[in-house]
């Protein structure tokens, strides 16, 4: 029997910009990662991991990132995309990242 | 200072436009990511965890003010406010967008930088003592020998594509302040029975996943065969280095397996056939960049204000104590500025910061500023007579933190804040490590130690050679950090030992008071440093401090 599938969203950073970007059920590309697609389904994840690395003129390096349900919407499982989703933990210096700068 | 040649101006230049076009060429689809990368990469574009990093080179970490202006301007325009200093001595922005790197290269090229080699497997950022041209204890200063080769190793033909990154440190004084011996190539400057300068050469050191420190190859070489020794070096390792694994194929490894005689051997080879290639070339290229490193003249100052501003003010008194080291010109001192306020993060600097700095350096420190492998920031020349108002000024701009040498000093990578490779964060600990030091009240009498915390086993944090090493791994899902003792990045070099198993996130600074509670109760008075107790007790009674309940275990 095959192991069940982890469900996961893709992720991946914007070519412009570089900041960390979500596939969104409709398409785009979203900077909240509790508006992104949550994939329970492996079939349906190899296609929409597909269809992020046919757009390399929007975004870099694509993959899926195991995540789970939560209240809002789809949560980071791992240590790692949770520090990814939210951002760097320490203090910054200077006006620090505030809110998000959509990039051009 | 080195300031660019017409030669160096028009290089840059031309690397700017190249890479303008790049950018342009991969926005438009004509290259994709994997022809794009190593071209971002040649030019110190990485893509990090959030965003883009650019890593612009600080060569043997010598800046002047308006390069720091500059570096500030760039920060605010263009990226968040602040910049971060590696330990390679280069300064890192996190947050640029791609399609600004083309204007931000060409800012820094406006003030004689770039960000060329300070990646990929090819001669990085040649590293030099920091109190360089300064130090009481100097034989010369060795910036200009990092010039040489700085300009020699630049687009090297042959050493474009090594198996894997190369990395060089100098220093001119017997006390090692730039960690020599974790070099691929380290040189410490001698001199022989007749007095004649030169170098003792040693190759094959490294941290990162198989730690080591570099062994000596020639005890003495003449200055004027730098040059070549170095590339018969580069070149055996070129040829000999592996580039079939990743992991083994820097110059350390290539030594340890073909051992150092034999590996020696091939360089002497070498350097028999291209020595007499030189013809005295590098030798006049040295004399002409020798004249731009001249000193700056340092009139006798009467110290009396110094001394006046010790007697009356405490907190003064505590920053010349940690801050100031012994300039060879007695009215005058070295002031090491601390990046390390208590929970800031080490390295960083906001760009407000980076102009008080150049504005002090000009007004009191004759327009000298060094970057440290530390991540501090040196005034070398600072007449003792200034030092009061330059003190005054550093704390206006939040910069007068008197903790050099001291538990909060400490390196940290950027580790999993912002480091795709990283499986841990460091700056975190490095911040709660400071704090909770600061809250017992305890940093001065702890004394010198130096704490060096790496997120991933590539070892940018210089854990190994750190009193108290910390790893930040992945265990379990969970961050894990993994401590070692006895490591010293100084003359007296030494590769820290692993304690025992790693500690959850949470439990890594009890676990590192627990290590400083055993060495104030273990120590032979206040005038044994950390270090010391360790070299004289062993790592014994730290590892039963570390781990209590095993020591209880034991004995039931
Ligand atoms: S040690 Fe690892 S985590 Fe830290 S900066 Fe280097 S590669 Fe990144």
């Amino acid at each position: 029997m095959s192991r069940p599938f982890t469900p996961a969203v893709v992720t991946a950073s914007d070519l412009r910009g570089g900041h960390v970007v979500w596939l969104a059920a409709d398409d785009r590309w979203v900077r909240d990662i509790a508006a992104a697609e949550l994939i329970e389904d492996e079939a349906h994840a190899a296609l929409r991991l597909l269809h992020a690395q046919s757009q390399p003129l929007v975004v870099v390096g694509p993959y899926l990132a195991e995540a789970r349900r939560g209240p809002h919407g789809p949560e980071p499982a791992h240590f790692r995309e949770i520090f990814r989703s939210r951002g760097p933990t320490h203090l910054l210096p200077g006006p620090g990242p505030g809110p998000v700068q959509p990039a051009g | 200072m080195y300031s660019y040649s017409d030669f160096d101006e028009a290089f840059v230049r031309a690397r700017v436009a190249q890479f303008r076009d790049q950018v342009d060429r991969r926005l438009a689809g004509a290259l994709t990511e994997d022809e794009f990368r190593p071209l971002r990469l040649m030019n110190g574009l990485y893509l990090q965890l959030h965003a883009y990093m650019l890593r612009i080179a600080i060569p043997y970490g010598t800046l002047n003010p308006s390069q720091l202006r500059q570096l500030a301007m760039i920060a605010e325009r263009w990226d968040r406010g602040y910049g971060h200093f590696t330990t390679r001595t280069n300064i890192q922005f996190h947050w640029p967008r791609l399609v600004d790197v083309p204007d931000i290269l060409a800012a820094l090229a406006d003030v004689g930088m770039h960000a060329i080699q300070t990646s990929g497997n090819c001669v990085r950022n040649v590293t030099a003592d920091h109190f360089a041209g300064a130090a009481a204890d100097e034989i010369a200063d060795p910036r200009p020998y990092a010039e040489l080769i700085r300009q020699w190793s630049t687009d090297h033909p042959e050493f474009s594509f090594l198996p894997r990154k190369f990395k060089i440190a100098i220093t001119g004084a017997p006390a090692d302040r730039a960690v020599t011996r974790s070099h691929d190539i380290g040189l410490r400057m001698l001199r022989d029975a007749g007095g004649a300068p030169g170098f003792e050469v040693l190759v094959g050191g490294g941290l990162g996943r198989t730690p080591m420190l570099a062994q000596v190859i020639r005890p003495f070489l003449p200055e004027a065969e730098l040059l070549p020794y170095i590339e018969a070096i580069l070149a055996a390792y070129n040829a000999a280095g592996r580039r079939d694994n990743k992991f083994k194929a820097r110059v350390k490894i290539t030594v340890f397996e073909h051992g150092l005689e034999a590996f020696r051997d091939e360089v002497e080879a070498r350097f028999a056939e291209i020595r007499e290639g030189f013809a005295g070339v590098d030798a006049a290229l040295l004399a002409s960049i020798r004249a731009s490193f001249a000193p700056p003249p340092l009139a006798a100052r009467d110290p009396a204000p110094f001394h006046a501003a010790l007697a009356r003010d405490g907190a003064f008194r505590a920053f010349s104590d940690t801050n100031l080291s012994p300039h060879r010109h007695p009215d005058h001192a070295i002031v090491t500025v601390s990046l390390k306020a208590h929970g800031a993060t080490p390295g960083d600097v906001s760009a407000d910061q980076m102009r008080a700095l150049a504005d002090i350096a000009e007004r009191w420190g004759h327009g000298e500023l060094r970057v440290s492998h530390e991540q501090n920031v040196v005034l070398p020349h600072v007449a003792r007579a200034d030092l009061p108002a330059v003190w005054a000024a550093l704390k206006a701009a939040g910069l007068a933190t008197a903790n050099v040498g001291l538990i909060s000093d400490i390196i940290a990578c950027p580790g999993m804040d912002y480091c795709s490779l990283a499986t841990a964060r460091s700056i975190p600990v490095a911040q709660a490590i400071a704090l909770r030091f600061r809250a017992l009240e305890l940093e001065h009498a702890i004394g010198r130690i130096k704490i060096k915390i790496s997120g991933c086993i590539n070892a940018c944090g210089h854990h190994h050679v750190g009193h108290i090493g910390i790893l930040g791994l992945e265990k379990g899902g969970v961050e894990s950090y993994q401590v070692t003792l006895g490591g010293d990045a100084t003359e007296a070099a030494a590769i820290g030992e692993r304690a025992g198993p790693g500690f959850a996130h949470d439990e890594i600074v009890p676990a590192v008071e627990r290590l400083v509670e055993a060495y104030l109760a273990l120590r032979d008075g206040p005038e044994e440093s950390f270090i010391d107790t360790f070299r004289r007790l062993g790592a014994a009674p730290f590892r039963a401090a570390l781990y209590p309940r095993e020591g209880r275990r034991d004995a039931a």
